[in-house]
């Protein structure tokens, strides 16, 4: 379960967010400056909070009052960017590692193969990222993600910097993505988007929850 | 070229050494610099990074008067060195790559710092999200994205230092197989008479020396550029 209550003033901007979602899939909808990426940060622990509280699973993460903050490589949280962010000067298969590597986890080459299979990385193992279409690149994110073993997978509109064909090549990895059952937060703008993979939705509105709820509020 | 005279080698040889040495040493203390200047906000950064460039707007003469004042024999620095560890600047060779890599730390500093900040830092966020704490952060994608600047950085470095004059013969003074670089041997030598020719010659060779430098210090530029964009 996630819990987030957290305020947090940037700039001009005020971003004021409660909520808690047992759901499978966190849906965050809202319209871009609605404040989804700075919250999707903070629960990353990339952004600290001004003020509140942020836990997963019964363990806090954020606690201003306590003066926690678990930095981001304590969290365990898996997050997949807009814009991919391989590393460029590593190939497929050492982006895809570089997570097992950091946490000095032993290699696992099942869950390694499953991966790669259910994304179908696999025939892109030996190439360098400037060498892939923005789809594969999105998709080798994705994989690098997973195989971090996450416990909460954040993912920040991961087709938006797609075209519509390139959205519908990622599309069917996202549903499985999904019913591979690890908790996920799904930042989007596109209701539709949503209406597929989302579970629960908190939509946002200038920086503050306007509702929340089952995919039904996204008609509302 | 190949009546280079033994005298005339040991210069070249010196200078190299000296500035190698001057190289090594300066670039973990160069790295270290870069990354903070780059990197962090602190009280008094802008001071520091005064200090660090200004060897480069001072007399050199200046900068080595004050080198000998703080790491000659009666120094505040020098003297506890040699007292505890036994280690002596002062009309040394040691002393020529401590001017040499002062004098070149700007100019080594520089490139690093700007690959430094090249590096997004967005895949440094990428990298915390996926486990990796700070310092492996640091070394597994700030520092190998800055690599050829690093490189770059050092080779400036380098031939700053091997032709770096002032600094050095004011600290450690001109003497020949000890502090006698080739700048030093040049100056010693056009002020003698008939040494004219093998001024000449150490000339080509400290032309040749700094040619090689900047024209590698190019081309590692340009593998940064293609390194960042992943190809």
């Amino acid at each position: 379960m996630l819990q987030v209550d957290v305020r947090k003033q940037l700039g001009e901007f005020s971003l004021e967010a409660a909520f808690q979602s047992e759901g499978r899939v966190t849906g965050l909808f809202g319209a871009s400056g609605a404040g989804k990426t700075s919250l999707v940060n903070m629960i990353a622990g990339l952004l600290s909070p001004d003020r509140g509280t942020i836990a997963l699973d019964g363990e806090v993460l954020d606690d201003t009052s306590a003066g926690i903050h678990v930095p981001p490589h304590r969290r365990r949280i898996g997050y997949v960017f807009q814009d991919a962010r391989l590393f460029p000067h590593l190939d497929v298969r050492q982006n895809l590692d570089y997570g097992r590597r950091m946490n000095g986890v032993a290699s696992d080459p099942a869950q390694h193969r499953r991966v790669t299979d259910l994304l179908d990385i696999g025939d892109l193992l030996d190439r360098r990222p400037g060498k892939l279409s923005g789809g594969e690149r999105q998709r080798v994110a994705l994989g690098r993600a997973l195989l971090s073993k996450p416990r909460l997978l954040l993912l920040d509109e991961p087709m938006g910097s797609l075209d519509e064909g390139r959205k519908v090549e990622i599309l069917p990895y996202l549903v499985r993505l999904r019913d591979e059952g690890i908790p996920m937060v799904y930042v989007s703008h596109d209701a539709a988007e949503l209406r597929q993979l989302a579970t629960q939705i908190v939509m946002l509105q200038r920086g503050r929850v306007t509702s929340f709820g089952g995919v039904k509020v996204l008609s509302g | 070229m190949a009546d280079i005279t033994p005298t005339e080698w040991t210069a070249i040889l010196l200078s190299l050494r000296v500035a190698v040495i001057a190289t090594l040493v300066a670039t973990p203390f160069g790295i270290a610099l870069a990354w903070l200047l780059a990197r962090r906000d602190f009280w008094g950064k802008s001071i520091l990074d005064a200090l660090v460039h200004l060897p480069l707007v001072l007399p050199p003469v200046v900068t080595g008067y004050l080198l000998l004042l703080t790491f000659g024999r009666r120094g505040l620095v020098g003297a506890w060195l040699a007292d505890h560890l036994g280690i002596v600047f002062a009309f040394r060779w040691t002393g020529a790559a401590l001017a040499c890599g002062v004098m070149s730390f700007p100019l080594l500093v520089r490139p690093i710092r700007l690959s430094i900040e090249a590096v997004d830092r967005r895949l440094e966020q990428a990298a915390s999200t996926l486990g990796a704490a700070p310092w492996r952060v640091f070394a597994t994608v700030t520092l190998p994205l800055a690599l050829p600047g690093i490189l770059a950085g050092m080779v400036l470095g380098f031939a700053k230092a091997i032709g770096e004059f002032g600094a050095t013969i004011t600290f450690v003074s001109n003497i020949p197989g000890e502090t006698q670089t080739i700048s030093s041997a040049i100056y010693a030598l056009i002020s003698t008479p008939d040494g004219d020719a093998a001024a000449g010659r150490l000339v080509l060779i400290s032309i040749a020396i700094a040619f090689a430098a900047l024209i590698g210090a190019e081309w590692f530029a340009r593998r940064a550029t293609r390194r960042l964009h992943g190809n």
